[in-house]
C-alpha cells in the first residue's frame, strides 16, 4: 500500500467518500441486525439466519471499504493467505461443531 | 528520532507491490484470525452449558451492546480519515484523528471492563459455568487486542509529534495499525452477532 506511484492509488487506500459509503452501509447492517433481534418478528431459527447473513454482508463491506481488499494483482498473496485462513477456520469451526455434537449424541449427554 | 534515518534507505525497495512489512503484518492478522476462530468454535460448543447459572438471555442487554458497537464502528471511520490525512502528509490532522480514535477505543474498553465487573459482581464470573468461561475468554481476548491497539495508537502519536514529513517506514506502521484496527472491528461484528445477539433470541 506504499503506492506513491501506482495509478490506482485512490483504490488501494480509499477516499473520504469510500469510507463514508462503507460506514453508512455498516451502520445500516448493524441497525438491521439489532432490530431483527429486538422486534422478535421472526422465528428463532429465522432470526439466527438473518443475523448471520447480515454479519456476513457486513464483514464483506468492511473488507472492501476499510481493509481495501480487491482483486488486483498486487494483492494476490494477501488474497491467497486470506482464502487459506477462511477455509481453515471454516473447516475448523464446522468440524468442531460436528464432532462435538456427534460425541454428545453418542454419550447421551444432551 | 530513530526512524527518520531510514528515509534515505527506503528508496531501494520501492516497487509496484505493497511493502513486505505490510504483507508480513497481514500474515500475522491471518494467524490472529485462527486464534479467534478457535475461540469462536469453543464458544459455539459450550454456549448452552449453563450449569444452572445465568444464560446470555438474562445477562446481555441491547443498549450497552449497541453503544459498544457504535463506538468501535465510529473509531474505524475516524482511523480511516487519519489514514487519508497521512497520505496527504497532514501530520497535525493525523495526530488529531488518531486521538479521536484512541478516545473512542478507550470508551469501548471502559464499557467492556464495566460490563465484566458488573457480571462478576453479580456472581456471573468466568468460574460460574462453561458458557461463561467461553464467553469471557472470547470477548476478553478481543478486548485485550483493542487495548494493545490503544497502546499502539499512543506510540504512533508520540512518534509523529514534532515531525514534518511521514517517511515510508512511518507510513508502513500506520498502515499496519489500520489493518489491525479494522480487523478488530470485523471480529467484533462476529462477536456481537454470534455471542450477544444469538444469545438474546
Amino acid at each position: 500500500m506504499s503506492d506513491l506511484h501506482t495509478t490506482s492509488s485512490g483504490e488501494s487506500h480509499g477516499s473520504v467518500s469510500s469510507y463514508i459509503i462503507g460506514f453508512v452501509l455498516a451502520v445500516i447492517l448493524t441497525v438491521l441486525a439489532f432490530a431483527v433481534v429486538a422486534m422478535h418478528s421472526l422465528s428463532p431459527s429465522g432470526t439466527i439466519i438473518a443475523v448471520s447473513v447480515l454479519a456476513l454482508v457486513q464483514v464483506l463491506v468492511h473488507l472492501h471499504y476499510f481493509l481495501h481488499m480487491g482483486g488486483g494483482s498486487e494483492q494476490r498473496w494477501n488474497n491467497m493467505c486470506f482464502v487459506f485462513t477462511v477455509g481453515f477456520v471454516a473447516i475448523f469451526i464446522v468440524g468442531t461443531l460436528f464432532v462435538m455434537n456427534n460425541t454428545a449424541i453418542h454419550m447421551m449427554s444432551r | 528520532m530513530a526512524h527518520d534515518t531510514t528515509v534515505t534507505t527506503s528508496g531501494h525497495d520501492e516497487h509496484h507491490h505493497e511493502s513486505p512489512v505490510v504483507f508480513g503484518f497481514w500474515v500475522y492478522l491471518m494467524t490472529d484470525c485462527i486464534i479467534f476462530g478457535s475461540l469462536f468454535a469453543t464458544f459455539a460448543v459450550l454456549r448452552n452449558q449453563f450449569n444452572g447459572g445465568p444464560s446470555g438471555h438474562e445477562l446481555f442487554e441491547l443498549s450497552g451492546l449497541g453503544l459498544e458497537t457504535a463506538l468501535l464502528l465510529i473509531s474505524s471511520i475516524t482511523y480511516g480519515f487519519g489514514m487519508i490525512a497521512a497520505h496527504k502528509n497532514e501530520i497535525s490532522k493525523v495526530i488529531m484523528w488518531l486521538g479521536v480514535t484512541f478516545l473512542l477505543g478507550l470508551g469501548f474498553v471502559g464499557l467492556e471492563v464495566n460490563e465484566f465487573a458488573h457480571m462478576i459482581h453479580e456472581g456471573a464470573g468466568p468460574d460460574r459455568s462453561a458458557f461463561l468461561s467461553a464467553f469471557f475468554t472470547l470477548v476478553a481476548t478481543h478486548g485485550l487486542h483493542v487495548s494493545c491497539g490503544l497502546i499502539w495508537i499512543v506510540t504512533l502519536m508520540v512518534q509523529l509529534m514534532g515531525t514534518t514529513a511521514i517517511p515510508e517506514r512511518m507510513m508502513n506502521k500506520l498502515t499496519c495499525l489500520s489493518l489491525f484496527w479494522h480487523f478488530l472491528d470485523i471480529v467484533w461484528i462476529c462477536v456481537f452477532s454470534y455471542v450477544y445477539l444469538a444469545s438474546m433470541i
